[in-house]
């Protein structure tokens, strides 16, 4: 098992004729993902990796039975595409682009409201590198390689550092159930908590690891979500101990603008929550390790 | 983005918000022939930087005769202003703002920001006007209004009128109080700002409703479609690095230390910024190339670290996924073929190929002390700091 991806999932791409999504489809194929075809308006009929091209993501959903996505479509369009695939009955949509507006996606999620909890689609992103269950599917734009298939979860905001905290993992002959990367963007659309939620569900994950930074509340609502519901172990990491008050680092999101968002101030409130804290990036993998030797 | 206190009021009054009158100029003979226009006997004349907290700064002059406006002028324009958000570079006043004078009866505070927890925007409204929110969160936390709104509809007139009245604002003014809050909530909504501030908002003598100094910040994912927010924007205010960064599609930032970092990613420049932290230095800025880390983009971070003089170490750090480490080791290679480097530096590559990567880099000519990992690199970078 995993969590939103496995082997099956039909993955279709949304944006497919570009050059990003080309070249990314085709690295998603190559890794084992069972993507079905694509959308780009006005071009349908066509093929293209030989795969087919429809006009819109419901044909595509009818015709292929496909029930994940992945955007690469400018910011201005990616709120559109998003509700579009929402919409066709798309289960999993993983948004990459950076730069939709904070307006924009508070929309999308407004849109959303109209679903049920069973019918919602799970909005991964945006500004991330996506999802990817090792050795089963990838529905993102990570080098597969440096993951290892296993039982730790992995949620994060950066892409590099998720790649860093894999890499030190798999050093430790550690692997990963699946790897999500929520997106550095202020508000996104699956929260740390969402995610968390998934996980404590995946009969074969066995801990989870969160990689947070400063700004923003998320961090902090997911270590209580953890107190409250979770028996798996929780382990999180916060980038951002240097950062100054009030400068955006980076992401979007990256901004300390109130009380219990700074750096220290998450990883006490966590620690208050019952998480474990890898003290600094380099022992991310060996904080999961202990974790989960102290389980066994 | 953030933009001038005239500039925000020009956009408030658009959406029906009451402003006092005033005009820009940018020379103290200019200042004399505004205060004549602007016609009356007490004027205001303040420092146009991105600030608050100017007034206690020297940045706000009253002044009771159009010669003082000018010498009030002459005094501002030119000059940097340090205010406690500044920093000790304060920031250069090149335009002032001569105001009317308002005859104030009450000070209150209106403020809108995003909320992140509900995902909403979030209006937070006070009696005590004049304080920063911060101190008045500490001082008279209760007299904090907050009210959320439901973007999808917009904020409704009994939300406005809850507002004004909790704000104790006498019934005869409530119906203008609450048409304020709504155009700020517009102007808010429909520019696709993150914060409106407008403190003090003030009911004056003459009991008009006045937006007496504002903020206004803009989502800069949202410029694309915000020209007239755009064009607003002013380079003089922003740090000049930061400037020559972000104008290349550089995410940087101006920090205090004195170990320059070149990283792809916001996360992992976070991160590494904290080993620096750890091993005992300090980071002298933030670098993020993108997560692509493209050659192009590596020549253009080696420049603009180049040009900070403060820096007396460099760390690399690059995790490379779709792009190669053996391609950005070439960027690396390239960008000190054109740029002099006399600091030391220290690279550490990671993910794809990175054993060609490190190859490459022995093989050329460059002088770089090499790193495995996030905390060996740190590590190394501090102790390069002794050379």
């Amino acid at each position: 098992m995993s969590v939103l991806i496995d082997k099956k999932t039909k993955i279709i791409i949304q944006g497919f004729t570009g050059k990003m999504g080309s070249f990314h489809a085709e690295e998603m194929i190559k890794y084992g993902s069972n993507v079905v075809g694509g959308v780009t308006p006005g071009k349908g009929g066509l093929k293209h990796l030989n795969l087919p091209v429809f006009n819109t993501v419901k044909e595509a959903v009818k015709s292929t039975g496909a029930t994940a996505s992945i955007l690469f479509v400018p910011p201005a369009f990616a709120a559109d595409s998003a509700m579009e695939a929402a919409d066709a009955g798309i289960k999993t949509c993983v948004a990459i682009v950076d730069g939709i507006p904070s307006h924009d996606m508070i929309k999308i999620k407004r849109y959303m409201r109209r679903y049920s909890r069973t019918e919602k689609m799970t909005l991964v992103g945006p500004n991330c590198a996506g999802i990817i269950s090792p050795g089963k599917a990838m529905l993102g734009i990570m080098p597969g390689h440096i993951y290892k298939e296993g039982k730790v979860g992995i949620i994060g905001r950066s892409g590099t550092l998720g790649y860093e905290a894999a890499q030190q993992l798999k050093n430790l002959n550690i692997g990963v159930s699946t790897s999500v990367g929520i997106g550095g963007d202020p508000i996104n659309g699956s929260s740390f908590k969402d995610i968390l939620e998934k996980f404590e569900e995946d009969n074969e994950t066995e801990a989870v690891l969160m990689i947070g930074e400063i700004g923003g509340p998320q961090e902090v609502a997911a270590g209580k979500f953890a107190k409250e519901n979770m028996k798996k172990p929780v382990i999180a990491y916060i980038a951002g101990l240097t950062a100054p008050k009030g400068r955006v680092m980076g992401h979007a999101g990256a901004i300390v603008s109130a009380y219990g968002e700074s750096a220290v101030e998450k990883v006490e409130l966590l620690k208050e929550c019952g998480v474990t804290i890898s003290q600094n990036p380099s022992v991310m993998g060996e904080t999961v390790k202990s974790a989960l030797n102290s389980k066994n | 983005m953030d933009i001038h206190e005239y500039q925000a009021k020009k956009i408030l009054s658009g959406f029906g918000v009451t402003i006092p009158r005033g005009g820009i100029v940018y020379s103290p003979e200019n200042a004399e022939n505004k205060a004549r226009e602007l016609g009356g006997s007490k004027w205001v004349v303040k420092a146009q930087i991105h600030s608050g907290a100017r007034g206690k700064a020297g940045g706000i002059i009253v002044c009771n005769s159009a010669l003082e406006v000018a010498q009030a002028a002459d005094k501002l324009l030119g000059k940097k202003l340090v205010t406690n958000q500044t920093g000790p570079e304060g920031k250069i006043t090149n335009r002032v703002y001569i105001e009317e004078a308002t005859e104030i009866k009450k000070e209150l505070y209106l403020g809108l920001v995003f909320d992140r927890s509900s995902e909403s925007i979030m209006v937070v409204a006070s009696t005590e006007g004049g304080m920063s929110v911060e101190e008045i969160s500490k001082k008279k936390p209760e007299t904090i209004i907050r009210s959320k709104i439901e973007v999808a509809v917009g904020m409704q007139k009994f939300q406005a009128r809850e507002i004004a009245f909790g704000l104790k604002i006498e019934p005869k003014l409530i119906a203008r109080a609450a048409e304020t809050i709504i155009g700020c909530y517009r102007a808010f909504s429909e520019l696709d700002a993150t914060m409106v501030e407008v403190n003090p908002l003030v009911i004056s003598n003459q009991d008009q409703i006045l937006a007496l100094d504002c903020k206004m910040s803009f989502d800069n994912n949202a410029l694309f479609r915000r020209n007239q927010v755009s064009e607003l924007r002013d380079k003089t205010q922003e740090n000049s690095n930061e400037v020559y960064a972000s104008d290349r599609g550089l995410n940087y930032v101006s920090l205090d230390g004195n170990i320059g970092n070149i990283i792809n990613g916001a996360g992992l420049a976070m991160a590494s910024m904290d080993m620096i932290k750890l091993a005992g230095g300090e980071p002298a800025n933030f670098l993020d190339v993108g997560g692509g880390a493209t050659p192009e983009k590596i020549v253009k971070a080696f420049k603009l670290i180049s040009m900070d003089k403060k820096v007396k170490v460099i760390l690399v750090n690059i995790f490379a996924g779709i792009n190669r480490c053996d391609w950005v080791a070439e960027g690396i290679v390239q960008a000190l073929q054109k740029i002099d480097i006399k600091v030391p530096l220290v690279i550490r590559l990671a993910g794809t190929n990175v054993d060609k990567g490190n190859k490459i880099l022995k093989e050329s000519k460059i002088n770089y002390i090499e790193a495995n990992t996030l905390e060996d690199a740190a590590n190394k970078a501090v102790k390069a700091l002794g050379k």
